[in-house]
């Protein structure tokens, strides 16, 4: 029992010493080793969207106000966060006002003023330059600088939720004396600054290997002398995601590695080796079957999955949406695939909590193949002799299609199994990633086009705002040969009355309203069977126990708080 | 002799158009695209934006013949004026860039180069330094355990796939052991004897894979072709002169013997080039097969067809030499 006690007060004296390493100075703590097992291409988030460059660049440069571990938005290089109570936002919501930190300095010792910001912003939605993170600045009319200190945004329409902009890591500030002469088509061509942007971050880019290594050494002008504790980072990338755990968390030769998409009993086994542990944080990722809503049958040519094909002959039937929903035990998708970096939901916005609706769980969390096959049955639905139910001809059998990835490909096992037990059959496809989210036209395999009866991926929204996601539902957004199939209501589910409801979240400002809003949407698409969500995902990366810092974001950059990151002593 | 190099030097010239052309057309019949592996929260107008700063908007053929003047033409000249200093028109030429790293292609193959012809080639030489020896003892020594060994030994290198083998070494002497790393690190730079050290340790484990593969292959090859040589009438007319069996062996055997597997050996080194994929991917070796595998997965296409099209430069030209080589080490075969 004393020995218990002891080792009790020994674990708590650990744990706060722990807890005080944050306090060392500047450079004291060596090199910082992180492993991505995707390499990195390029650290100008602008020219790149892939989300391994953003966070890699999240170390050097830096948005005006980031999001925290817990969703919220914490200032970076301004002094608060602007809002219509404390005058930052006007009331009209036409525009909004940053006061930038003084004294914020580059890494090349120059100031940090307006004139960057707004220079950021024309490097953007400069033409021809491609910019991957133009969405970002979707509805900005104009960013003005009042004086070097101040920052005005304003929006050719009301914005109730207004930021986007300079808001998190994928739209961080970049300096205009270096970027200057990269505007437009000619960004491509500026590799050096492409590939060692200076920042305002705890970090600078010392070399960078694309598609490698890149080498990073504190920044001496950051603007918390205390920080960052490391004097170095090495980010090394490549391989592949199990070997990636097993440097961490067996051999201990890296402090940090993203992203482990590695089968649950496998990375358990590696944490067994006590020289790490996982990190789990959930986000908006959602694992989802989306229902065609209309009629994919292959002897429909070209008009399959789009309007002049009509309604699908069996998804069109809500019974049918809900019986399928029904027959799935997520719980056991969650189990095989996920473990600890997936949670059962029916949610299609599963967080933040504040928008995250309760009403669908009593009947959709649970599987109730009893009440699956009474509603089939009720709805005419016979099972034929090979044990397929069927009405007037048309059989529920099912294209199941999905992108190439073993948990995917386990996932359609299971699933497909469940629906065996109420008789509907599924004929299972996958394709390569580069191809289903490939966005092709002129592939029959891409997400976009459909051409399947069910198809699982998932999909998320960025921040914490799900407007701008609900709004992917609307019957105008249906991908279709018009459009070059491009367009985000991927199921095809139209309704005007949920039309009408994303118009009125695009009006309303105020938080409470729009969480009611919000999730109103969600249970309308979860309750008429837009898509069946199955888990909500969180992301999952490993750390050596030698590590103090580590606060795992889902909202932004996963090394948002790098400067924090001190060694365990 | 001079006259047929030359007369296939030239004729490699239309070859080598036309497999850049089917090359292009194949990565651009290829269902998948650089925007692929953007997250979906990416809208669609501002990929098709990206896109579009690609040059993926242009029709194929202009495509085609704009990636010819880059690779042709601009790269060459950029070459030249790097080498010499001189300054071409005003040297604003576009080059071959990735749309990955959107940075020029040639600069990534330079800066991966060393990497491959290190771990790669070095397992080459060992493969073939192995291989030889073991290969002559197998032969003479038909049926002996020693063959029956060498000949169970290679059958495994040759047939379990390095992905395995790979692996294998990683669990037992990086996570096991933990006498070698798994990542090779690609900042070291040797300046003395324990960084040296280190790089032997970081290169070991591939080297050690890949050198098992190679000497497996080659093997068999040099054991083959020592037992054709073995039963030949001129084996047996030396011995009946008396020459002692040594000289027979490595003088009149071994040197017939080695005619084919040069060829093989000169056939095999464009492979190096191409840098072993998988045995760099799981060791993260930042080498040519990395940077091409990369490449085939992000669909950056102007990468990997500037690759591939060396690498088919590298396999005409390896052709062109083992067949100069088999002229010049039997003299039985002439060309002119």
């Amino acid at each position: 029992m004393k020995n218990l006690k002891l080792l009790l007060a020994g674990t708590v004296a650990a744990l706060a010493f722990a807890g005080s390493a944050a306090y060392a100075a500047r450079g004291t703590d060596g090199d910082l080793k992180i492993l991505f097992w995707q390499a990195v291409s390029t650290m100008n988030p602008y020219l790149s969207g892939g989300t391994k460059e953003v966070y890699a660049s999240s170390m050097v440069i830096e948005p005006l106000a980031r999001y925290d571990e817990k969703g919220e938005l914490v200032p970076t290089l301004v002094t608060e966060i602007p809002t219509v109570e404390n005058g930052g936002v006007a009331k009209d919501l036409m525009s909004m006002t940053w006061k930038i930190k003084p004294g914020v300095k580059w890494s090349d010792g120059t100031p940090f003023t307006a004139d960057d910001v707004i220079f950021t912003w024309k490097y953007c939605i400069a033409p021809d330059g491609g910019c991957a993170q133009a969405a970002q600045y979707e509805g900005v009319k104009s960013v003005e600088a009042p004086d070097p200190q101040t920052v005005k945004i304003t929006f050719t329409e009301p914005k109730p939720y207004p930021y986007s902009a300079f808001v998190g890591a994928q739209s961080p500030v970049i300096q205009k004396k270096q970027f200057e002469n990269c505007v437009g088509a000619k960004a491509p061509g500026c590799t050096s600054a492409n590939f060692g942007p200076i920042g305002t971050g705890p970090f600078v880019v010392k070399e960078f290997k694309p598609n490698d290594v890149i080498t990073l050494t504190a920044n001496a002008n950051y603007r918390d002398a205390a920080k960052p504790a490391f004097a170095s980072v090495t980010l090394k990338g490549g391989g592949d995601a199990a070997s990636a755990a097993r440097a961490v968390l067996e051999t201990g030769e890296y402090d940090y590695a993203w992203n482990m998409q590695v089968e649950p009993e496998i990375l358990a086994k590696m944490v067994a080796a006590g020289k790490g542990k996982l990190e789990t944080a959930f986000g908006t990722q959602v694992e989802r079957i989306n229902l065609n809503h209309y009629n994919a049958d292959p002897s429909l040519g070209a008009k399959r999955s789009t309007k002049e094909a009509g309604p699908h002959p069996s998804l069109s039937d809500p019974a049918v949406r809900r019986a399928l929903s029904l027959a799935i035990d997520r719980s056991i998708i969650v189990e095989a695939g996920y473990g600890a970096a997936g949670k059962a939901t029916c949610n299609i916005v599963p967080a933040p909590a504040a928008v995250a609706s309760t009403k669908n769980d009593s009947w959709c969390l649970k599987q109730d193949i009893a009440a699956a096959n009474k509603l089939l049955d009720d709805a005419g639905w016979k099972k034929g002799p090979d044990g397929i139910r069927a009405k007037n001809g048309v059989k529920l059998s099912y294209l199941y299609a999905t992108s190439t990835n073993s948990v995917r490909q386990a996932t359609q096992e299971l699933v497909k199994d469940m629906w065996s037990q109420i008789g509907v059959g599924a004929e299972l496809r996958n394709a390569s990633a580069s191809v289903f989210f490939g966005g092709d036209p002129a592939s029959p395999d891409t997400f976009q086009k459909f051409y399947a009866d069910v198809e699982m991926y998932t999909n998320n929204f960025d921040g914490t705002d799900p407007e701008k996601y609900l709004a992917e539902w609307l019957c105008d957004k249906v991908p279709s040969p018009a459009n070059g199939w491009q367009g985000q209501n991927i199921p095809r589910y139209c309704n005007p009355a949920y039309d009408k409801l994303v118009g009125e979240l695009s009006k309303t400002a105020e938080l409470d309203k729009r969480a009611t809003l919000a999730k109103q949407l969600n249970d309308m698409l979860t309750e008429e069977g837009a898509h069946i969500p199955l888990v909500h995902r969180g992301s999952v990366s490993s750390h050596s126990l030698k590590l103090a810092g580590v606060k795992m974001n889902a909202w932004d950059s996963e090394l948002w708080n790098v400067a924090d990151w001190s060694r365990a002593k | 002799m001079f006259t047929y190099t030359l007369r296939r030097l030239l004729f490699a010239i239309p070859t080598l158009l036309i497999i850049s052309f089917v090359i292009f057309a194949l990565l651009d019949l290829a269902p998948n695209d650089p925007t692929g592996d953007l997250p979906l929260t990416i809208p669609p107008e501002v990929r098709e934006q990206i896109r579009a700063s690609l040059g993926l908007d242009q029709p194929f053929f202009f495509r085609y013949l704009y990636w010819l003047q880059q690779f042709f033409i601009n790269e060459p000249l950029n070459i030249l004026e790097r080498m010499t200093g001189w300054q071409f028109g005003d040297g604003d030429r576009m080059r071959v860039l990735s749309w990955a790293t959107r940075s020029p292609v040639v600069d990534l193959i330079v800066q991966r180069l060393p990497q491959t012809l290190w771990v790669v080639g070095l397992a080459y030489v060992f493969g073939v330094l192995i291989a030889v020896p073991i290969g002559v003892i197998s032969a003479y020594k038909q049926y002996s355990i020693f063959d029956q060994i060498g000949t169970f030994v290679s059958m495994v290198g040759y047939s379990v796939p390095t992905f395995f083998t790979g692996v294998l070494l990683v669990v037992i002497f990086s996570s096991y052991l933990q006498w070698f790393p798994s990542v090779y690190d690609t900042n070291l730079v040797v300046t003395d004897f324990s960084s040296f050290v280190q790089q032997i340790k970081q290169m070991a484990l591939p080297v050690a894979v890949l050198s098992l593969f190679n000497a497996s292959q080659i093997t068999r090859f040099v054991r083959a072709s020592m037992l054709d040589n073995l039963h030949q009438d001129y084996v047996r007319t030396a011995r009946a002169k008396g020459v002692k069996e040594k000289s027979v062996l490595l003088i009149h055997v071994l040197r017939n013997s080695l005619i084919p597997v040069v060829t093989v050996i000169a056939l095999g080194v464009p492979t190096i080039f191409s840098g072993a994929i998988i045995t760099e991917q799981i060791f993260r070796v930042n080498g040519l097969g990395q940077l091409l595998i990369i490449a085939v997965q992000g669909a950056d296409i102007p990468l990997v067809q500037t690759l591939t099209f060396i690498f088919a430069v590298l396999i005409v030209l390896f052709n062109l030499i083992a067949d100069v080589l088999y002229g010049i080490l039997d003299p039985r075969i002439r060309y002119d």
